[in-house]
């Protein structure tokens, strides 16, 4: 991803526009060109390639098959894919539907209707192969686990389909099309070489695992048709292209070479093929010398050092040579029917297939360019490259499960070939464009509301340097059950239990719902800012209608999306939004600049197979900074053309996008406000008795006498509900000799009274008596004064002159100071510090009424 | 002896404990309540002197209700508001004490931000029923409240208030204006539960509170001589002295500190030859006690400094308070010498000077201003920290004062 990002890669068009729309000022193209400067390759991608997308994580790209190019009136390059789904993008629970091991290799034939099939050409990484396989077959032993991958499914967001007899053959048909190109443009772009491929039916590759009878009659039928397996190796040939002298080392980073043994061997071989290739006449090809080529290949693996499993391998490939030079010598022009030897492993066989493959097209190119020889050479290079992986791979499959794969795989395989059989003419029928033209169509029904499949959020466990999971200990004793009707009630009126509805919130509700269901339905993003006072249900309600919405979306009545939350107090500093919003989103954990960047990309860029992201940001105002650059950030997301995000922000203010928020933020958060307002009392004695639900531990008068009090204090829902729970602790403790009783009016009071009064004139009259004279004296040294401040200094003057009145022993300046410093810790006083000993200011923190009433009573 | 003083040490914490259990029965509830049923709770101990005590009452009332759960000791954790001084450090405590599974040793890793994922990560995947509830107790529950964007309070107190982990927080604070300082929404998510520890005991009780301290308790080894002190405890209220004494001390603070200082100090008197505490040791302990530190200093002096300070106090009598310099002073100095002093040498400036900065050193005088380079010192300006009534107690005190000087000392204009 990273080299990716700064390699410079250009996107050029393949060839001229084979046909263009006026009205819609869009023309539509074959190939695309993917030019990458640091590597100095060059790979074509034409129509029908199976592709590689980049997703919204670097590790994790998508499979698609590449359908039509086209350039639109922007000068946008444009493409229309069919996507294919890997198993981790289907939803956990849909998961258990398959009843099968799923190998990382496989891939499903997606058909879920939400996903957007136009995406931009920019996000297209490689072509890769994709191989259609019969349900009950066994993988083939892959030779390059990467870039090969196979379908067998097909996924349409519900349930887990075989591949319609149609698609399976689309699909191989996509594959032989891909050759099947003329290669008219070899004269266009001398550098790209598409050397015009001869057909050669699939069966003949097929045919090898197939008894001989069968193959007779496939043989003749499919014998212009070319082998599709070889084909997709082709097309990752070209990937890994190499124009340059300078490319030769890149192309052993390139091939998937495993072992150092691989390398060597490929290397070896690279410079063994250059130099046969300069002997070759460029334009005769002839059979005797290619053999020659082929045996100098053969002779190069005893050179390895090697293993037991590397003599095998040396084993194998003298086999595999063996056999393709019977081939060459027997059917020039492919028809591969001696190589029906059964072998003794299939893998072995498949390797000979594809290699047989690869011989045949590069025998069979009329002209061979010395650019074509090299991909030649390199072909044969990686190939080898590739025996060695796949040996290495079979060091831990044992091989009495290849054995017994493999006669499974017999099976299936002549069946997928009888229905090829059946569907080839008509397709060969078909042009390309034809081909594209009908799935073309599944563009507009891009935002339709439909199922797609829920990406289950992965519990994000932070990293830690060992990757702990957090755990807080588990109890030892199971928790009690509540005894009593009180103890009942005090649990339902506790915050946390979550009622089956929130009540007097419908209207916001409703609002919110429409508000998010609409942007679903669309397909857009947007905003909405809700504002309210503490404790009114804001976080409970926008939580209630993403859980609404994920239930809808579980019923198939909407597109599903992916939630994310973060609350700005949860974080530590502003710019970890985007650390939790990335891992929350993809899992990937990075630094908060990092974040930022791939944030950015993923919602600024067309993401192909996104689904719609509904964010919940709580506690927006701690997302200040100075420069606003997060909240900009935030904002400016939803705003952008294929961003899918919903942004619902959750703050206090009312006025917050005016008050502290730069013009240009506040703009992109649009005027989709709500405000929660302060809960009446007659909607907080309906939550109290909602949340009670009929239980008989209140008196009706005392849930209005709370409801009363907290909505004229502030409606804040919490502050009720807490009320009411100690309401039901001082009933539980007046009468715990007694029978047990309900809560009365006379508990509310004393819950309030205890909540809410002032601590302060308790706190006077609870000093001591030099305490409180010192407070006298503090208020005589104000009304002599006339100011509201005072030096202890004074004070002290003051409180010696009130002791002598009372006749009392006065203190020292010592004891006045303690004195002073204890009031003010208990914050009666405020005092400065204390270094200024006695010039230091005092003043009250009460009103001098309430000094003069706590005193008065003594 | 030692003994006897460790013992009492002892007695002291244990006396604690019951007398303030007594205040919070009902608050008892609220605990156990939360040990049976594993709710969520914040309350903030509000109070002034009585903090650590209702910090050991908790721990013991914890302790003593007896269930089984309750001795899962894990589920108790103490924070200092004056040691986790910023919520990262505050973090990196929790995380340690929890034991969770990103620390290795006592060394917690990753970063702050990291830090607090895991531990709401944690905390969220508890439930009530199975995972073991939490006490946090945070001391000084006012520093926290300062840390930045009182993030660490908002999401304990949201965990208190949310269906994860069951967390009680016990913030202890001596501020009665705590619920002031919290933000909006934090103060939202706090229960409001306040109890509010008040001395709201009278003298009876105090002298009753003294004689508990002072008995020995019936296991001391010696009951002879446990049953001669006791009684001699039981008499000693009745002293008019002691009694005057005690007075004074509940009149001065009803903070139960200040009375185990007092007879800590009483006690040390005590020896083999004196077994027995009496009147005369409280109130030698009283007058300790209450010694002004500042005015003892005074008695410190030399006659110069005295005199200097002299001058300062009649400069402060004419300028009425307002700041004075070295030069001020010393010219003030030489009015006195000058024209009256036969007792006093005239002592030279530099000297002067010397004993002006001694009194400087000793913050018996203290600069407006830090002193700069630039500015002279003679003209630095000055402020005096004692009090008219302090210079004159300790000239009543300082020994062999010249008989002019005291009489300059009553009044500036006693020499014309």
């Amino acid at each position: 991803m990273n080299t990716r990002q700064q390699n410079k890669i250009t996107y050029s068009w393949y060839g001229k526009p084979m046909s263009s729309d006026r009205k819609l000022r869009t023309s539509q193209y074959k190939g695309i060109l993917i030019t990458s400067e640091r590597s100095r390759t060059e790979t074509c991608i034409q129509l029908g390639n199976f592709i590689l997308v980049e997703g919204e994580n670097a590790d994790q790209p998508f499979v698609a098959q590449l359908l039509d190019l086209y350039e639109d009136g922007a000068q946008q390059k444009h493409a229309v894919v069919q996507w294919f789904s890997h198993i981790t993008e289907i939803p956990q629970n849909k998961r258990k539907l398959l009843k099968r091991e799923i190998s990382p290799q496989e891939v499903f034939f997606d058909q879920v209707p939400g996903y957007d099939t136009d995406i931009a050409v920019e996000t297209i990484i490689k072509s890769i192969m994709v191989i259609p396989l019969r349900l009950g077959e066994e993988l083939p032993v892959m030779l390059n686990k990467e870039q090969t991958f196979y379908v067998k499914q097909s996924w349409d967001g519900k349930c887990f389909k075989a591949l319609s007899p149609d698609t399976f053959s689309k699909l191989k048909e996509a594959r032989k099309k891909e050759g099947g190109i003329p290669n008219s443009s070899n004269s266009l772009i001398p550098s790209d070489i598409i050397s015009p491929l001869k057909k050669e039916t699939e069966n003949v590759v097929r045919s090898t695992t197939k008894p001989k009878n069968v193959e007779l009659e496939i043989e003749s039928k499919h014998s212009a048709s070319k082998s599709s397996l070889a084909k997709e190796r082709h097309s990752q040939r070209v990937a890994n292209d190499v124009k340059t002298p300078t490319a030769r080392k890149k192309l052993q980073l390139n091939s998937p070479i495993r072992s150092p043994k691989g390398r060597l061997l490929g290397s070896e071989v690279l410079e063994l093929l250059d130099d046969l290739c300069d002997a070759v006449a460029p334009l005769e090809p002839s059979a005797t010398k290619r053999r020659v080529k082929f045996t100098g290949i053969l002779g190069s693996p005893p050179k390895i050092p090697c293993a037991n499993e590397k003599s095998k391998s040396v084993l194998d490939t003298a086999e595999d040579w063996q056999r393709f030079k019977d081939t060459i010598q027997l059917s020039p022009h492919s028809k591969v029917s001696d190589s029906n030897e059964k072998a003794k492993n299939l893998n072995v066989k498949d390797d000979t297939i594809s290699l047989i493959g690869y011989q045949k097209r590069c025998s069979q190119s009329p002209v061979l360019s010395p650019c074509s020889r090299r991909i030649c050479v390199q072909k044969t290079n990686t190939r080898i490259a590739e025996q060695v992986s796949i040996l290495n791979a079979l060091e831990l499959n044992q091989e009495e499960d290849f054995l017994s794969s493999s006669d499974s795989s017999y099976s299936s395989s002549s069946e997928e070939e009888k229905d090829d059989v059946l569907c080839t003419p008509e397709k060969k029928t078909k042009s390309s464009r034809t081909l594209s033209t009908p799935k073309s169509s599944r563009k507009s029904s891009v935002h339709t509301p439909a199922k797609t499949p829920k990406k289950t959020p992965l519990p994000g466990t932070p990293k830690t340097p060992r990757n702990a999971t957090p755990e807080i200990p588990r109890r030892n004793h199971a928790a009690q059950k509540p005894a009593s009707i009180l103890e009942e009630a005090r649990l339902r009126l506790h915050v946390s239990a979550i009622p089956e509805s929130l009540p007097c919130r419908e209207e916001e509700f409703q609002d919110i719902y429409n508000f998010v269901e609409s942007k679903l339905i669309d397909g857009t993003g947007g905003c909405m800012y809700i504002s309210g006072v503490p404790g009114t249900g804001k976080t409970a309600t926008v939580h209630e209608v993403i859980s609404c919405l994920q239930q809808a979306a579980e019923n198939d009545e909407l597109p599903s999306f992916q939630f994310v939350e973060i609350n700005g107090m949860k974080l530590t500093d502003p710019h970890q939004a985007y650390v939790q919003i990335l891992e929350l989103l993809t899992g990937q954990k990075v630094t908060a600049t990092h974040a930022a960047v791939l944030l950015a990309k993923l919602f600024n860029t067309p993401g192909p197979k996104r689904k719609t992201t509904v964010l919940v940001v709580d506690e927006l105002d701690l997302l200040w900074t100075r420069k606003q650059n997060v909240m900009y950030n935030l904002f400016d997301w939803p705003t952008q053309k294929h961003s899918k995000l919903i942004i619902l922000a959750i703050a206090n203010t009312m006025d917050l996008p005016e008050r502290i928020m730069m013009n240009r933020v506040a703009s992109r958060l649009g005027l989709t406000r709500m405000s929660f307002q302060p809960y009446t009392y007659k909607q907080l004695q309906q939550i109290i008795s909602s949340r009670l639900n009929g239980m008989k531990a209140f008196e009706e008068d005392a849930i209005q006498l709370v409801s009363r009090k907290v909505a004229a204090l502030s409606g804040d829902a919490r502050r009720c509900l807490d009320i009411c729970r100690r309401a039901t602790e001082i009933c539980e403790f007046a009468s715990q000799k007694r029978t047990p009783e309900i809560v009365r009016m006379a508990h509310i009071t004393e819950a309030i009274d205890e909540m809410f009064s002032s601590p302060y004139i308790n706190a006077i009259r609870n000093a001591s008596l030099h305490e409180q004279i010192f407070l006298k004296a503090i208020l005589a040294e104000f009304r002599r004064a006339g100011v509201e401040e005072a030096t202890v200094q004074q004070v002290y003057h003051q409180h010696i002159a009130l002791c002598r009145i009372e006749g009392m022993q006065s203190p020292t300046i010592s004891e006045i100071m303690a004195i002073c410093s204890r009031l003010g810790a208990c914050r009666l006083l405020l005092v400065e510090s204390s270094n200024k000993y006695l010039h230091m200011q005092v003043r009250l923190n009460i009103s001098q009424d309430d000094v003069m009433y706590a005193l008065k009573d003594e | 002896m030692c003994f006897l003083v460790s013992l009492y040490r002892e007695n002291f914490c244990n006396f604690n404990f019951q007398n303030v259990k007594n205040q919070f029965s009902c608050d008892q509830i609220v605990l156990s309540n939360f040990l049976l049923h594993m709710e969520s709770y914040c309350l903030a101990g509000n109070g002034e002197e009585l903090l650590d005590k209702f910090l050991v009452a908790v721990e013991m009332t914890w302790r003593g209700v007896e269930l089984p759960i309750v001795h899962e000791k894990s589920s108790f954790f103490f924070f200092s508001g004056l040691l986790q001084t910023n919520d990262k450090v505050a973090l990196k405590e929790i995380t340690r004490q929890l034991q969770l599974e990103n620390v290795i040793g006592d060394k917690v890793f990753g970063s702050f931000a990291e830090n607090l994922a895991f531990l709401l990560e944690a905390l969220r995947k508890g439930d009530r029923t199975s995972s073991c509830p939490v006490l946090f107790i945070l001391d000084e529950f006012d520093l926290f409240v300062h840390h930045k964007n009182q993030t660490l309070l908002y999401n304990l107190f949201d965990i208190s208030q949310s269906a994860q982990t069951p967390v009680t927080v016990i913030g202890l604070t001596c501020r009665q204006d705590i619920l002031e300082l919290l933000e909006k929404r934090v103060k939202s998510r706090f229960s409001h539960r306040q109890i509010y520890l008040m001395n709201s005991f009278d003298f009876k009780q105090y002298i009753r509170i003294f004689k508990e301290q002072l008995s020995l308790p019936a296991e001391f080894p010696d009951e002879s001589f446990a049953q001669r002190w006791n009684n001699n405890v039981q008499r000693l209220p009745e002293d008019k002295t002691v009694q005057d004494t005690l007075q004074n001390l509940f009149h001065y603070t009803k903070d139960l500190r200040s009375l185990h200082l007092l007879l800590m100090l009483a006690v040390s008197n005590v020896t083999v030859h004196h077994p027995l505490i009496t009147a005369s040791d409280l109130q030698e302990a009283s007058r300790q006690h209450r010694m002004d530190s500042r005015a003892n200093i005074v008695h410190g002096l030399s006659v110069l400094e005295i005199c200097l300070i002299i001058a300062m106090k009649h400069l402060n009598d004419v300028y009425e308070g307002e700041p004075f310099n070295f030069q001020m002073v010393y010219n003030e100095f030489q009015k006195f010498i000058q024209r009256k002093a036969h007792s006093m040498y005239n002592f030279e400036k530099p000297v002067v000077m010397k004993a002006f900065e001694h009194l400087l050193q000793l913050e018996l005088v203290k600069p407006i201003e830090r002193p700069s380079v630039r500015a002279q010192r003679e003209y630095l300006l000055m402020n005096l920290l004692l009090d008219n009534n302090q210079i004159m107690d300790a000239l009543q005190a300082y020994p062999n004062c010249p008989t002019d000087v005291k009489q300059w000392a009553a009044s500036s204009l006693s020499w014309l």
